[in-house]
C-alpha cells in the first residue's frame, strides 16, 4: 500500500507539473500548425506569469490577473506575428528576441513597481486560483484504490488545470472538425492553396498566433497564480522549451501532446521525488532525469523513434505572387 | 510595395539600415527606462561614462567584448551556411570542461604559454564536438538544427552541473567549481595596453584571449571570403539548390561549418576561466552564447561588423553594471531587454524600414538607387 501511496503522490504532482507544459504545448500547436514557428513560447509564458501575478496583486482579483496575463502574452504574440507574418522576418530570430525582451522586462518592471527584487507581492486568498474539490471526493476518500485515485489524483486541482486538460479534446475538435481548423492546417502545409481559395493567409496566421498568445498567457498564470503565490524572476525556467520539445515529440497532434506533456511532467515529478535516492541499487543523477526530455526529443528528431515531420510550410513566410 | 524595387548604395545597405534599426531599438529601450521612472538620457550618459569613462572601465568593456566576439563569430559562420546555431551557449559551456581538464592537468607542470595553446585546442575541440551531433543530425537525418541546438544547451547545462558538483569539485569544497588554477593556467593581462595611453588600472580582467578573438575574427574573414571552403559555405547559404548543382556536398558543408562554429563558441570559454576567474564554475558562460546572436545580426555576419557590435555589447554590460549603482530601478537586466530589442529590430524586422528608405533615396536621386539603368530586383 505504501508503494501505491507513493505512486499516487508522484502521479498527482505529474499532473500539476504537466499543466503549464500542456497549455504551452497546445499554444505552440496552433501557431506551428499554421506555419509560424514559435520558439518564443518561453518568453510569452514568462510575461504572462508576471502580468498575471502583478495584475492579481494590484487589482485584487484572480480573474483580472488572468486577463492581464493573457493580454500581455497576446501582445507579444502579435509582435511575433508582426515580424514574421507582416514583415516576413525570420521566425526563429523573432522568437529569440521575444524571449529576451520578456526575460529582461519582467525583472526590470517587477523591481521598479514592487521593489521586491523582481518578485511580485505574495498573492492572498481570492487572488489565486484555488483547488477545486470534485463532488464526493471527501466521501470516497476511504474507498481503496478507486476512491484514492478519484480524491487524490483527479480532485483538488485548480480550475486552470481542468481547463488545460479540457483544451485537448477542444483543440482536437477545432483542428479536425471546424472550418477554421481545416484552413489552419492547410495554411501550414500549403498557404498558396489557401490563398487561391480566397482565404487570407495573413489573417489566418494572425488568428493562430493570437490563440498561441492566449494559451501561453494562461500557462504563465498557472505558474505564478496556482503553483506559486506570486511571480519569481525566470520562473518558467525552460518550461517553454520543454513544451516545444513535447510538441515535436507529439508530432504536432493534440492528443499526443497531452501524453508527451504527461511524460515530461512525470520525469520532472520523479526527479523531484527521488532527489538522488537509488533506483534498484543504481544512483541516477538528478541532472540526467532533468535532461531526459531534451535527450528524448533529440533522439526522436534523429528519427530513431518514428519520424517527426513538421508542417510543410513551417518557418517560411508567405509571399503572395506578384 | 509602392516603393521602387531597387538596390540601395552599399553604404546605405551596410551602414544606414543597421544604424536605423539600432536607433529604433534604443529608442524603444529608452521608453522602458521612462516607464520605470528614470530619465533615459541620464541613463545613457551614465552608461557611456561607465563603459568608457576611465581606463579601468574600458578594460572591462573589452573583456566582455572578447566573449561576444567569439560567440558572435560562431553564430555568423553558421549564418553564412544558412544555419542558425542557437547552441553557442552550450558549446561554450562544454568547452569549459575541456579547459578544466587541460588547466588542471598542466597548470603545475607547464608555463602558461605552453598551456594556452593546448587549452585553445581543447576548448575548440570540446565546443566543436558539442556542435557535431546537431550538425550530423541536420546533415544526415534532416532534424532541425535550431531545435537540436536548443535541446543541447539544456543537456549541456545538466551535464556541467553534474560534472562540477559530482566529479570535478575538489573534496571538502562546497562551491560547485574546480580548484583555482595555478600560474601555469593563468593568462597574462593586457591592461598595460590601455595604460600606454596614460590611464591607470587597478585590476581588470582584460587578457590575452582578446588578442586571440581578434585573430579569430581575421581568420573567419579569410575563411569566408578568401577560401574555396568559404565560397562553398556562402553558396550553400545563398541557395542550397545552386550548391547542389555545383556539386557541393550539402552534408559535408553543414558538418564542417558547424564544427567551426562550435569551435569558435568553445574558445569563448578561455576568457572567463583562464583569463579572469582562474577556475571553471557554474554558469560561467552567463548568456554570452545568446548575446552572440544579437552581435552577429548587428554585425551583419561580417567580422568588421561583429567586432564593433561586440564592443557595443561589452560596453552595455560594463556600463549596465555601473548604471545599476546609480539608478536603483535599473539593474543589469536592462541589457537583456536591449539585447532582445536589437535582435528584434536588427534581425526579425530588418526589412521594416527598407521600403521607406528606398523611397527616400529614390525621391532624392533616382540614379543612386539604379533606377536609370537596369532596375534589377533585390531584397
Amino acid at each position: 500500500m505504501d508503494f501505491f501511496n507513493t505512486l499516487t503522490l508522484i502521479l498527482d504532482s505529474t499532473i500539476r507539473l504537466s499543466v503549464p507544459l500542456l497549455l504551452a504545448c497546445l499554444a505552440g500547436l496552433y501557431s506551428e500548425r499554421a506555419g509560424v514557428f514559435d520558439i518564443g513560447l518561453e518568453g510569452k509564458m514568462l510575461a504572462g506569469a508576471f502580468a498575471g501575478a502583478a495584475g492579481a496583486a494590484v487589482l485584487g482579483s484572480a480573474w483580472l490577473g488572468l486577463l492581464c496575463g493573457i493580454l500581455v502574452s497576446v501582445g507579444l504574440a502579435l509582435v511575433h506575428g508582426f515580424a514574421s507574418i507582416t514583415h516576413r522576418g525570420n521566425q526563429i530570430v523573432s522568437g529569440v528576441a521575444i524571449n529576451f525582451i520578456a526575460a529582461g522586462s519582467t525583472i526590470i518592471l517587477g523591481q521598479a513597481w514592487f521593489q521586491q527584487g523582481g518578485r511580485t507581492p505574495a498573492l492572498g486568498a481570492g487572488q489565486r486560483f484555488e483547488a477545486i474539490e470534485l463532488p464526493g471526493a471527501a466521501a470516497l476518500r476511504d474507498v481503496p484504490v478507486v476512491g484514492q485515485i478519484y480524491s487524490e489524483l483527479l480532485s483538488g486541482h485548480s480550475l486552470i488545470a481542468y481547463l488545460a486538460f479540457a483544451m485537448v479534446p477542444f483543440t482536437w475538435w477545432v483542428l479536425y472538425r471546424t472550418r477554421f481548423g481545416l484552413r489552419l492546417r492547410a495554411v501550414g502545409e500549403n498557404p498558396a492553396a489557401v490563398d487561391t481559395a480566397g482565404v487570407s493567409v495573413t489573417w489566418l496566421r494572425y488568428r493562430a498566433v493570437i490563440c498561441t498568445g492566449i494559451l501561453t498567457g494562461i500557462a504563465g498564470c498557472y505558474l505564478s497564480m496556482v503553483q506559486n503565490a506570486g511571480f519569481v524572476k525566470d520562473m518558467t525556467a525552460g518550461k517553454g522549451f520543454i513544451a516545444l520539445a513535447a510538441l515535436i515529440f507529439a508530432k504536432w497532434k493534440p492528443v499526443n501532446a497531452m501524453f508527451a506533456c504527461l511524460l515530461f511532467g512525470f520525469l520532472d515529478a520523479l526527479s523531484i521525488r527521488l532527489q538522488g535516492t537509488p533506483i534498484m541499487g543504481v544512483r541516477v543523477p538528478v541532472q540526467l532525469m532533468q535532461a531526459l526530455p531534451y535527450i528524448l526529443t533529440v533522439i526522436l528528431l534523429a528519427g530513431f523513434i518514428g519520424k517527426a515531420i513538421p508542417p510543410r510550410a513551417g518557418g517560411v513566410p508567405y509571399v503572395k505572387e506578384r | 510595395m509602392s516603393a521602387p524595387f531597387a538596390k540601395l548604395p552599399r553604404w546605405a545597405d551596410y551602414g544606414l539600415i543597421p544604424l536605423v534599426n539600432l536607433l529604433v531599438a534604443f529608442i524603444v529601450a529608452g521608453f522602458v527606462v521612462m516607464l520605470v521612472g528614470e530619465n533615459p538620457f541620464r541613463a545613457a550618459m551614465i552608461l557611456v561614462e561607465g563603459a568608457f569613462g576611465r581606463g579601468q572601465n574600458i578594460a572591462y568593456t573589452l573583456y566582455y567584448a572578447t566573449n561576444f566576439i567569439f560567440t558572435g563569430l560562431a553564430v555568423a559562420v553558421a549564418f553564412h551556411a544558412g544555419l542558425f546555431n542557437i547552441g553557442g551557449e552550450g558549446q561554450a559551456y562544454i568547452a569549459g570542461l575541456g579547459v578544466a581538464i587541460v588547466a588542471l592537468t598542466f597548470d603545475r607542470i607547464l608555463p602558461w604559454y605552453l598551456t594556452f595553446p593546448i587549452a585553445i585546442v581543447a576548448a575548440a575541440g570540446f565546443g566543436a564536438l558539442w556542435a557535431l551531433i546537431p550538425a550530423y543530425l541536420q546533415a544526415k537525418r534532416d532534424s532541425h538544427i535550431v531545435i537540436t541546438t536548443i535541446m543541447f544547451n539544456y543537456i549541456a547545462g545538466s551535464l556541467m552541473v553534474y560534472m562540477l558538483v559530482d566529479v570535478i569539485k575538489p573534496l571538502g569544497s562546497m562551491a560547485p567549481q574546480t580548484r583555482t588554477f595555478d600560474a601555469g593556467a593563468q593568462l597574462p593581462k593586457l591592461n598595460w595596453i590601455i595604460e600606454l595611453f596614460g590611464a591607470k588600472i587597478r585590476s581588470a580582467p582584460l587578457n590575452l584571449s582578446f588578442i586571440l578573438a581578434l585573430i579569430m575574427a581575421w581568420l573567419v574573414w579569410l575563411l569566408i571570403w578568401r577560401t574555396k571552403l568559404g565560397y562553398e559555405i556562402r553558396t550553400l547559404g545563398f541557395s542550397p539548390k545552386a550548391a547542389r548543382y555545383a556539386g557541393i556536398s550539402q552534408s559535408r558543408i553543414v558538418i564542417i561549418t558547424m564544427l567551426i562554429s562550435g569551435a569558435l563558441a568553445g574558445m569563448m570559454a578561455l576568457n572567463p576561466t583562464m583569463g579572469d576567474q582562474h577556475n571553471v564554475s557554474l554558469d560561467f558562460v552567463s548568456q554570452a552564447g545568446f548575446v552572440g546572436i544579437a552581435v552577429a545580426l548587428m554585425g551583419r555576419s561580417h567580422p568588421a561588423g561583429i567586432i564593433p557590435a561586440a564592443i557595443l555589447f561589452g560596453a552595455l554590460y560594463q556600463g549596465g553594471a555601473e548604471l545599476a549603482f546609480e539608478m536603483p530601478n535599473i539593474s543589469r537586466d536592462m541589457i537583456v531587454i536591449i539585447q532582445g530589442l536589437v535582435i528584434l529590430f536588427a534581425g526579425a524586422l530588418e526589412h521594416m524600414f527598407r521600403p521607406s528608405i528606398q523611397a527616400l533615396f529614390a525621391s532624392f536621386s533616382p540614379s543612386s538607387v539604379g533606377l536609370g539603368s537596369a532596375g534589377k530586383g533585390s531584397v
